[in-house]
């Protein structure tokens, strides 16, 4: 059962994190910088399975978390897709560069 | 509940009441039945003042309410007036009506010109009779706003400019307020108790030496702003000149005053020490602005711009005589505040009326309008010799009683800045003859004017008040001197008592 | 008895009528306006009489001496408990006299201006500010506080302001006002400051209690203001010679003389009242007013007074001499005449025979008001028949109008002080007050008085005689009663006024004092004036080239004085060059660039870092997230070490 150490577990959540952060800062396309977002969110989630679980496998709060978190990423893909589709529509991009109405 | 709350009640709801009016002419009709009605709540206000006065009640303010607000912060909606905030209570309500009166022909956005104008107005009649710090500069930063709006809005010229300049200095002005005022309220439990923001509990608090060194050029340079001290008065020329008529009526009559009201009511009155240690200071800058106004004035070629600078030099009187000390150079401060405000007003009125008919303020471009509109030359004449001093209006009696006041200091200093003083009305003569013989006098330049028509009857009554007041003030002085005389005397006493603990 | 309720009304019918034609004669009043001011001021004058009489012969005199009766005063202006600006009425010889004078003159001016002014469209305007300035006048002169005297010294100042711009259509008359009214401020800032020294010292501003104090050898405010001194001078001969600075631009006393001439711009029987008769010697007034403090206490300031007037009376006479302008030529003669009384009072002591130079002074005011508003008045019916000021439009009119001419001639006698005109009376006083004060200003009045029968004889003969003008081109005759009446009854002022005893009743300390002709002593005058009345006929009786002779003989000289010595130009220089060209463009300019533009520096400073800092700003969400990733890192970073 315990064959796994913690720390292998949070090695891999943080290399998935990192992913998400580097996807995220470098890809240009909208599509991309969300799955990136799931990304980070999932290494999040694979953290508190694992806390919960080497940590206080009594209780339940790390589980409860993350479908929290899988719901609101739903969620959040929804939004964002929304909000992607209708850029394109603006700007007929899905490029994050295109979108810079706000600069100053 | 006393009357006095009212002054500052009414116009919130006239403001309101105009906000439902519907039509430029029902918000016309309900603001000046308004300000009209405010201006018997002044005389009834002043009234009750004489008739306590004189049922023997020598309480230095009088009507005095007191409402808790933020009573752990020691504010409170605290009300009084003494001779001095009577007087200028009626200085405001006259102009206010005047004002009322000149903007009748405004047809762009008028409910909300009106709206705007009263609530300046109400920031004004809160400031003078507010007895806390905190609402008085509630009502200060409420009278501020409103002409921001009114410049930017229906103003002429460079407006944004003139708006965005006049607001920012101002604003900066009320922040080195609240910085003094903070400081005051920090210093106001050294002798053990909560601090305060009460003028009255301020006044018998003695502040620290070092803390009044610090904290008075706060105070007295941040209300000097609204005062147009020099150097910081280059907000009212540009301001004055790209302002509305009311709003330069406004701005001139009151909004200078509320300065000038500062500096006496806070400034001196909690800092005496203070201020007696800068008071050559502020004599210096006094006189650099009565001088340098005057001669700046004359190379002016804009009728409002003329008359923007003259304010800034005679406002430089208002500096003097309250640097002075004296009782009755600080009487001939209030007076020259009161005298200033319906001067200028009247002044201003008539360059608007002027500028709405022939459509250019610049001096080279007018001549002759005597012959073509009598009567309004003649305003024009009579406001132009108050404002050099002519006796039997009030410009004479208010500057001479800050000369005999500035001359009962005698020492050299005193003496020369007095001269200095006394010798700016020559040149007070000379720019406004000249303005005068400009526009008013010589041939008829331009054919179009023959056409133009004399001063409506809204004009005319607005003329005929800011007349009368003058005239009264002018030929029955001690009026206004005898009304000053017991606030003038109670600051006196604490300029006085601070000398003797030094 | 004297009661104060009619004295009061002396000023007050005059305020009324000011009051009453300037608010409704516009509209209502228009040709009621001019015998409304006529009547409320023969009223007026008939009030003036009746409290002359009565304090002359009834009431005023007290153990012999003259006193200074207060009719009424309240407190108009509280200063301190006892410093306050009065309003009130004090009669004594001179005010009396005064006001007997300026009622007077008003109401043959008003009589004439009812004929001279007829047709002008703003005639009720014009009764207007006759009326206002009568009012300001009689206040002045009855004045029981120095800063009551003050207040209405201003008031005449802006009705001559008024009166001199009557036509501000004409750009001359414009700037003529202007002139006026601000040499004339200028000059009260002398009297203001003067009043400040004195007021300051004596602690009081009232003028029996300010006079009383200053002029008691030895008490305290005397001590006190002696001591005090400045630039080696004593505050109270600054505060005097500050006094008489303001006088003396009032009097136009050289070198303020500069607006007189230039104030005949105004309608010509203004000139009479204001700039002859009337409020120019106001300086002369306030001078005898303070007299006593000047002569017993201050005698410097008052040689100050003497050698400013004796410089003015001839420098003025040698101007006139060479004037075109027949308005300017009297206006000459009128400051030359007021030198006269200036010096009179400077040269003369206080009490007894000493003060011969007082009374002497206070006389030649008295018959100059008359014959000098007979000559403008004259004048102006003059100007009124040829339509020009110019002396070379003029003459032979003698035959056209002959009463204007006989009257004339009159004026120019008494002027010249030839026996028995009333002139010659006073003259004689001043000059026997002189000779026993102070050689050289007799010397020098007496060089004037010859200059001013000269000039004053170039006038009538260049007007009346000289070339023979054609009828025809002046239809019109002479002007009607109500402007030959105020001339006929001048005239027999003019003729009368000289054998009234003055110094019985006016004199510098209140007693009677006799004064008889010695005709040895007035033999030299009268002979030089003589000589300078045949110079003049030998001159312009007339045609002929004996004045370009002279003109070319006198050279450079005759030039000056034709240019006026170019006092002018000088003060031109000073205020326009100076004061309106550098130090006010200076102003101006230093508030545009310097002043306005720190604080339009300011606003820009505020614009460049805003400027810098928004670059920050770019739109990119990744750069933002980058930034929260940078700002999570460094925190991290910084609790690492902390923690550690």
């Amino acid at each position: 059962m315990n064959a796994i150490p913690l720390q292998h577990i949070l090695l891999v959540s943080t290399g998935l994190f990192f992913i998400g952060i580097y996807g995220f800062l470098t890809r240009r396309n909208l599509i991309t910088m969300l799955m990136s977002i799931e990304l980070t969110l999932n290494s999040v989630n694979i953290n508190f399975v694992a806390f919960n679980r080497y940590l206080y496998p009594t209780k339940q709060d790390g589980l409860f978390f993350v479908i929290f978190v899988i719901s609101i990423a739903a969620a959040e893909a929804a939004v964002a897709i929304a909000i992607i589709i209708n850029l394109y529509r603006k700007y007929k991009t899905i490029d994050a560069e295109g979108a810079d109405t706000m600069r100053f | 509940m006393n009357s006095l709350f009212l002054i500052v009640l009414w116009p919130a709801l006239s403001a309101l009441a105009i906000l439902l009016c519907k039509g430029a002419k029902q918000v016309r009709t309900a603001s000046l039945v308004a300000s009209a009605i405010q201006l018997g709540l002044t005389l009834y206000i002043a009234f009750e003042y004489y008739t306590l006065r004189r049922a023997g009640d020598h309480s230095p303010f009088m009507m005095q309410s007191n409402l808790n607000w933020f009573p752990q912060f020691g504010i409170s909606l605290h009300m009084g007036i003494d001779g001095i905030s009577l007087a200028m209570l009626l200085l405001t309500s006259v102009v206010v009506l005047c004002g009322v009166l000149v903007s009748w022909n405004i047809s762009y956005l008028t409910k909300e010109f009106y709206f705007l104008l009263i609530l300046l107005s109400m920031g004004a009649y809160g400031f003078f009779i507010s007895l806390d710090l905190f609402t008085l500069f509630f009502f200060l930063e409420l009278a501020v706003i409103p002409k921001f709006m009114l410049i930017g809005i229906w103003g002429s010229g460079r407006k944004e400019y003139a708006a965005m300049k006049l607001a920012l200095m101002l604003m900066g002005g009320s922040a080195l307020i609240l910085i003094g005022l903070l400081g005051v309220y920090f210093n106001s439990h050294t002798s053990g108790g909560l601090p305060t923001f009460d003028l009255l509990k301020l006044s018998v608090v003695h502040i620290p030496r070092n803390a009044q060194h610090i904290l008075f050029p706060f105070l007295f340079l941040g209300f000097g702003v609204f005062t147009a001290i020099f150097p910081f008065h280059t907000w009212a020329p540009d301001g004055h000149s790209s302002a509305p008529t009311a709003a330069s009526m406004f701005l001139a009559g009151i909004s200078m005053k509320l300065g000038g009201y500062g500096c006496i009511r806070v400034a001196c009155l909690l800092m005496p020490e203070a201020a007696q240690y800068y008071g050559p200071a502020i004599i210096v800058l006094a006189c650099i602005a009565i001088l340098y106004g005057a001669f700046a004035t004359m190379m002016q070629k804009d009728l409002k711009y003329i008359n923007a600078y003259s304010s800034v030099s005679h406002c430089g009187f208002v500096l003097l005589g309250i640097a002075m000390f004296t009782q009755t150079a600080l009487i001939g401060a209030v007076m020259q505040m009161v005298s200033h405000g319906l001067m200028t007003a009247l002044f201003f009125a008539v360059i608007g009326m002027l500028y709405e008919r022939t459509h250019t303020r610049m001096t080279a471009d007018m001549s002759g309008l005597l012959k073509i509109m009598p009567f309004l030359g003649t305003v024009f004449i009579i406001a132009g010799l108050c404002s050099l001093g002519l006796p039997g209006l009030s410009g004479f009696v208010s500057e001479m009683t800050i000369f005999m006041g500035s001359w009962q200091r005698p020492d050299a200093f005193h003496r020369i800045a007095t001269i200095l003083a006394c010798a700016s009305i020559v040149v007070t003569a000379v720019y406004i003859l000249r303005a005068a013989g400009k526009v008013l006098m010589g041939p008829i330049s331009n054919e179009h004017f023959r056409s133009l028509k004399d001063a409506a009857w809204n004009e005319k009554l607005a003329s005929v008040i800011l007349i009368l007041s003058i005239v009264l003030i002018g030929v029955a002085p001690f009026l206004l001197s005898g009304l000053i005389r017991p606030g003038a005397f109670e600051i006196m006493k604490t300029i006085a008592n601070a000398t003797v603990l030094n | 008895m004297l009661s104060a309720t009619y004295i009061a009304l002396i000023p007050l019918l005059p305020l009324a009528s000011f009051l009453l034609i300037g608010l409704l004669g516009k509209r209502y009043l228009k040709m009621a306006s001019g015998p409304i001011g006529t009547l409320s001021l023969l009223l007026s004058c008939a009030l003036a009489c009746i409290t002359a009489f009565q304090y002359f012969f009834q009431a005023g005199r007290v153990n012999g001496v003259f006193e200074k009766i207060t009719v009424f005063k309240f407190a108009w202006l509280n200063f301190s408990p006892n410093v306050s600006i009065d309003m009130g009425l004090v009669l004594d010889p001179i005010s009396v006299m005064m006001i007997l004078v300026v009622t007077l003159i008003a109401l043959m001016v008003h009589i004439y201006s009812l004929s001279y002014m007829k047709g002008e469209e703003r005639v009720s305007t014009y009764f207007s500010f006759l009326s206002l300035f009568t009012f300001s006048m009689l206040g002045l002169v009855l004045a029981s506080n120095i800063f009551q005297m003050y207040i209405f010294w201003e008031l005449v100042g802006l009705s001559s302001y008024l009166l001199i711009g009557f036509y501000f259509d004409k750009p001359s008359a414009v700037a003529a006002a202007k002139k006026a009214f601000i040499v004339t401020r200028f000059a009260d800032l002398g009297f203001l400051i003067g009043i400040l020294i004195l007021s300051f010292h004596a602690e009081t501003l009232d003028f029996t209690t300010l006079i009383s104090r200053l002029s008691t050898p030895g008490s305290p405010w005397l001590l006190s203001i002696s001591s005090a001194s400045f630039m080696g001078f004593s505050l109270l001969t600054w505060g005097l010679v500050l006094l008489f600075v303001g006088g003396a631009g009032k009097s136009a006393m050289f070198p303020l003389h500069i607006w007189l001439p230039d104030a005949m711009e105004g309608p010509t029987p203004v000139s009479a009242l204001i700039h002859a008769a009337t409020m120019v010697v106001a300086g002369v007034f306030m001078v005898a007013r303070m007299f006593p403090v000047y002569a017993l206490s201050c005698p410097a300031a008052l040689q100050v007074v003497a050698w400013t007037g004796a410089i003015s009376s001839l420098f003025a006479a040698l101007i006139a001499c060479t004037q075109t302008d027949i308005k300017r030529v009297l206006a000459y003669s009128t400051m030359s005449q007021i030198g006269y009384m200036m010096f009179a009072l400077g040269v003369s002591g206080y009490g007894g025979e000493n003060g011969l130079g007082y009374t002497a002074s206070l006389f030649h005011l008295f018959t100059h008001a008359l014959f000098k508003a007979l000559l403008f008045l004259g004048a102006g019916a003059v100007i009124h028949y040829v339509h020009s000021n110019e002396l070379s439009k003029m003459g032979g009119l003698r035959k056209h109008i002959p009463i204007t001419h006989i009257t004339f001639l009159v004026a120019c006698l008494a002027i010249a002080g030839v026996p028995p005109f009333s002139g010659f009376f006073s003259k004689e006083e001043i000059l026997m007050a002189s000779y026993q004060h102070n050689f050289p200003i007799y010397c020098i009045a007496l060089f004037t008085a010859g200059l001013t029968a000269f000039y004053m004889f170039r006038l009538y003969f260049s007007i009346f005689w000289k070339k023979e003008l054609s009828a025809d081109s002046h239809a019109h005759g002479e002007g009607g009663f109500a402007m030959m009446f105020p001339l006929v009854l001048l005239a027999l002022f003019t003729l009368g006024a000289g054998f009234i005893p003055f110094g019985k009743f006016i004199s510098s300390d209140g007693l009677p004092l006799t004064s008889e002709v010695h005709l040895g002593f007035s033999l030299i005058p009268v002979l030089l004036s003589l000589c300078g009345i045949f110079m003049a006929m030998a001159f312009y009786k007339k045609e002929s080239t004996l004045p370009d002779k002279a003109a070319t003989v006198l050279g450079e000289l005759y030039k000056a004085s034709f240019n006026k010595f170019k006092i002018d130009e000088v003060w031109l220089k000073v205020t326009k060059g100076f004061l309106f060209g550098i130090v006010g463009r200076f102003a101006a300019w230093f508030d545009k660039s310097i002043i306005n533009g720190a604080i339009d520096l300011g606003a820009s400073f505020a614009e460049v870092v805003s400027d810098t800092v928004r670059m920050l700003q770019t739109g990119k969400v990744q750069d933002y997230a980058a930034c929260v990733l940078a700002g999570v890192l460094s925190l991290c970073l910084y609790f690492l070490y902390v923690w550690m």
